[in-house]
């Protein structure tokens, strides 16, 4: 069992602007069950796509060595012909298609270029009693649930001949029968001599099924753990994977705090397209006068749909709760109605939600409050330009003029005439999801600094992250989410990396 | 010149298109002998493709939404037409309230559509494939297959006649009015632009030189003023210009000045961003539909007063006239960008084409051949230079 079926030695990958791989080495027993983990955007699945040839030979440095021998992967069918199985956390199964036909495209059984039927089904019947699914080959994937797809998942891994299965989060979004199911698979799979890495945020199940773990910190690999170590507990992970030194990446700040102004009382939301999924599940959070509060959690948590649902129900079905603002109660039915009351909402992904790329500066940052610069409906050009101007001179939005599409822009300055639109509606409480997602340090210190003088004049703010040091270091009060579910509120003083992690992970293994 | 150069870099697109109307103006030219620009024939040209000019005007506003197109305008123009046929010629309706039925039945045509493309989100080309086959079937089965004629002459004004001229020509041949009419405009133009650059300058944001921007003038100033000279040359301003000349100016500020107007921009660049800017774009989908079924209705009725019948066979293929003036007038298929004033432009060439084609006698055969091909290599070229500026 000594014998190392994969090396990846000195893996560094760059992109734009950020070293997401900085000389990682990772290496895997054959037969083993390996896990990988560490936080969001710590580098897990960078390494992973360089391993199944997303990322081709030669836009990374280092070296991959499976089986004994070197290895440049130019596309996912290199190494797929090697032996190496990734399956994604967003499945790439085809909805429409049977399982039959998922299992072999792009493989199929065929003769002449014409589909052998009989072959894919009888091949088919054969993967699934392997992986345990009993569905009739013929079934369409979108009529059976996510749990059954990740097993077509892996009988599809399985129909290439596979040696080394990589799973990136695959319980994610499986319910507890549904994981224990595929954690069984795997150690079974680990029978028949097939080695995996299993990515995963739930310490629990990795405790539960893995050999190795590799804990992964900012682009680096941290340690190795193996299964037998005397101090191998959750808290040793936790402490791997955050324990890092908090540089002065944030501008001081001290919060002048007043009386409660916004509260969110019992909310409850359901998916929009699954009937009985509560996405949000009895979520009470207030937010005061002058004050930042951070809400932290796993990605797919629940914090963006909490967000838009309470943005006039911009997400979501079934919605209740309450909303009070100034002790009162309030309803939003719509976006417009939201904005009227003094709420604005930044939204996580600015390209394809927060702006209209087709045009200039001062169509983006006056789209949300027109009325504000129309007179009888029709637009004031001059007030518009004048008003753009200041903010692109407040803000530093780097640009040629208010008048350069917004498509040509940094992704900080992109951020930052996003953030202008939605300061310019003048609004009381500020949602801010995920504002400094892929844009430089020095960007996000100027965001920090806009954050900070919003409060200062009297403005609330709510601040969703993935990135625990922004959290602490931005915030006032944090709630941490997780599966739909407020798991915690620490004030800013008793708040850290640990603290969070602790809430998030101890919460999973209950569920 | 190195500023007049950077400066058609940047407008390489706009400026391309007015460049290929001057190009295809003179090839014609030549080609009939000169009849193409002789007064009487522009006077023409703008009568036989009037309708062309106010469908592209709706079908811009819909393209602007997100690229949807209607399909139905064609059949739709029939059916109005059909409409006011019957309540005119076989029913003696008094014919300004013949117009107005046909306007409010447009209205009705147009949030039936609506309602389906932006509330129950069907796809506007199969909701308009579908309007297409119904209007076109209930025009047939309205005119039970036969044409109905003449209209009185007052309905037949609407196509045929012109501005009367006040000034009596001033003891010459020409119709003063129509000259008269050109100095207001372009006095007008001047004055806007120039009080519109002098605000910029107050600001520093000028962005074009000064010779650029009197070129750009004077260009203008010149070319309205030739045109209603040769109008003045032959009969001075027909009515039907002038409905489009209004119709032009009004849905030019519309689309530029106004809040509504932004938000066909804003929804049309990226509907998910305007949602959450608080703009229903539902509504404004489904108006862009009502608005485009009136024009349908408004081109209907022109083109029913210049053939004088109500006829089963109008409006056949007015559709792919408007979406391609549209796209040969810059606007993108996927929404959000393009201009009235570009759609113009690619009204003109298709214009052009249609009537220098029929001077020449080209059969109506390789009239659409021709044309489609200059669709086509309008959107090529759009395609390919935007990818070279990427680069």
């Amino acid at each position: 069992m000594d014998e190392f079926i994969l090396e990846m030695r000195n893996i560094t990958k760059l992109f734009p602007g950020v070293k997401a791989l900085d000389n990682v080495n990772l290496k895997v027993r054959a037969g083993a069950i390996h896990a990988l983990i560490g936080e969001n955007g710590a580098g897990k699945s960078t390494l992973m796509n360089v391993l199944s040839g997303i990322y081709p030979y030669g836009t990374y440095n280092g070296e991959i060595i499976f089986q004994g021998k070197e290895c440049n992967f130019n596309n996912i069918k290199d190494s797929e012909k090697t032996g190496i199985g990734i399956i994604h956390q967003e499945l790439a199964l085809i909805p429409y298609l049977s399982i039959g036909e998922n299992i072999f495209l792009g493989n199929e059984r065929s003769k002449y270029k014409f589909i052998n039927w009989d072959q894919t089904h009888f091949n088919a019947k054969e993967l699934l009693k392997k992986v345990g699914l009993k569905e009739d080959s013929n079934t369409k994937i979108k009529d059976i649930g996510v749990g059954k797809q990740q097993l077509v998942e892996i009988a599809k891994a399985l129909s290439q001949n596979v040696k080394l299965l990589i799973l990136d989060e695959p319980t994610a979004a499986l319910n507890e029968e549904d994981s224990n199911n595929l954690l069984k698979l795997l150690l079974e799979l680990k029978e028949d001599g097939i080695t995996s890495i299993l990515i995963s945020h739930k310490l629990n199940e990795i405790l539960r099924v893995s050999d190795c773990i590799t804990i992964i910190r900012d682009g680096s690999t941290i340690e190795t753990l193996n299964k037998g170590d005397k101090d191998l507990n959750e808290d040793r992970i936790i402490k791997g994977m955050v324990g890092r030194e908090l540089t002065n990446r944030f501008p001081n700040h001290d919060s002048k705090i007043g009386e409660v102004v916004f509260e969110v009382k019992n909310w409850n939301v359901y998916d929009p397209l699954i009937e009985d999924r509560k996405v949000i599940n009895d979520v009470s959070i207030n937010v005061k006068k002058g004050e930042i509060v951070g809400i932290s959690g796993l990605m797919g948590s629940g914090r963006t749909e909490l967000a838009m649902s309470i943005f006039g129900r911009s997400y979501g079905k079934c919605i209740s709760g309450k909303i009070i603002k100034d002790g009162k109660e309030i309803v939003l039915k719509n976006v417009r109605q939201a904005i009227d009351n003094g709420i604005a909402y930044v939204t996580e992904d600015r390209k394809s939600a927060g702006l209209v790329l087709t045009q200039d500066i001062k169509s983006n940052i006056s789209l949300a409050n027109l009325d504000k610069i129309s007179t009888r409906h029709f637009v004031d050009d001059q007030r518009e330009i004048q008003i753009a101007q200041e903010y692109r001179e407040k803000l530093n939005i780097k640009s040629s003029s208010v008048f350069q599409n917004t498509g040509n822009l940094s992704g900080g300055n992109q951020q930052k005439v996003v953030i202008s639109k939605w300061i310019f509606t003048d609004p009381e409480l500020l949602i801010l999801d995920e504002p400094t997602r892929g844009i430089d340090v020095g960007a996000k210190y100027e965001i920090y600094n806009i954050i900070n003088k919003l409060v200062d004049d009297g403005k609330s703010i709510i601040f969703i992250s993935s990135e625990l040091p922004e959290i602490l270091g931005v915030c006032d009060r944090v709630y941490v989410m997780n599966e739909g579910k407020i798991v915690g509120e620490l004030s800013g003083k008793e708040s850290s990396q640990e603290s969070i992690m602790k809430c998030i992970m101890k919460n999973e293994e209950v569920t | 010149m190195d500023i007049i150069k950077n400066a058609f870099k940047k407008n390489m697109r706009q400026y391309a298109m007015i460049i290929a109307l001057v190009v295809i103006t003179v090839f014609f030219q030549i080609a009939t002998k000169g009849i193409l620009l002789v007064p009487m024939n522009v006077s023409n040209l703008i009568l036989q493709n009037g309708y062309v000019f106010i469908l592209s005007i709706g079908m811009i506003l819909t393209i602007l939404t997100g690229g949807n197109i209607d399909l139905s305008v064609g059949s739709l123009c029939a059916l109005i037409g059909a409409i006011v046929g019957t309540l005119i010629i076989t029913m003696k309706v008094n014919i300004v309230l013949a117009i107005v039925i046909g306007l409010l039945l447009a209205v009705l045509i147009g949030m039936w559509q609506g309602f389906w493309i932006a509330y129950i989100r069907i796809p506007s080309f199969i909701v308009t494939l579908a309007g297409m086959l119904l209007f076109r079937g209930l025009t047939v089965t309205m005119l039970k297959g036969a044409t109905l004629a003449p209209f009185p002459e007052k309905f037949q004004a609407i196509s045929s006649g012109f501005i009367p001229d006040i000034f009596h020509g001033l003891g010459t041949s020409l119709n003063f009015t129509a000259i008269f009419v050109g100095i207001i405009i372009s006095a007008l133009y001047a004055i806007v632009k120039i009080k519109q650059r002098a605000k910029l300058q107050k600001k520093d944001l000028v962005t074009s030189s000064l010779t650029l921007f009197a070129t750009q003038i004077i260009a203008i100033l010149f070319v309205i003023n030739l045109f209603s000279y040769w109008l003045a040359a032959y009969k001075g301003i027909p009515i039907a210009l002038g409905i489009i000349g209004v119709l032009i100016l009004v849905y030019s500020i519309f689309t530029t000045m106004t809040v509504p107007g932004r938000h066909l921009y804003a929804m049309g660049g990226n509907e998910k961003a305007a949602k959450l800017s608080g703009i229903n774009t539902n509504k404004v989908l489904f108006l862009s539909y009502v608005n485009m079924a009136v024009l349908s209705a408004v081109a209907g009725m022109m083109f029913a007063s210049r053939i004088n019948s109500a006829s089963p066979q109008a409006g056949l293929n007015f559709e792919l006239d408007a979406i391609g003036a549209c796209f040969i007038g810059g606007a993108s298929a996927y929404g959000g960008v393009g201009t009235v004033t570009g759609t113009i432009v690619g009204a003109l060439v298709m214009g052009v084409l249609n009537n220098g084609m029929s001077i020449l006698g080209v059969g109506s055969d390789w009239q659409m051949s021709i044309k489609g091909l200059v669709l086509l290599s309008a959107v090529a070229f759009d395609v390919l230079s935007k990818r070279k500026s990427r680069s």
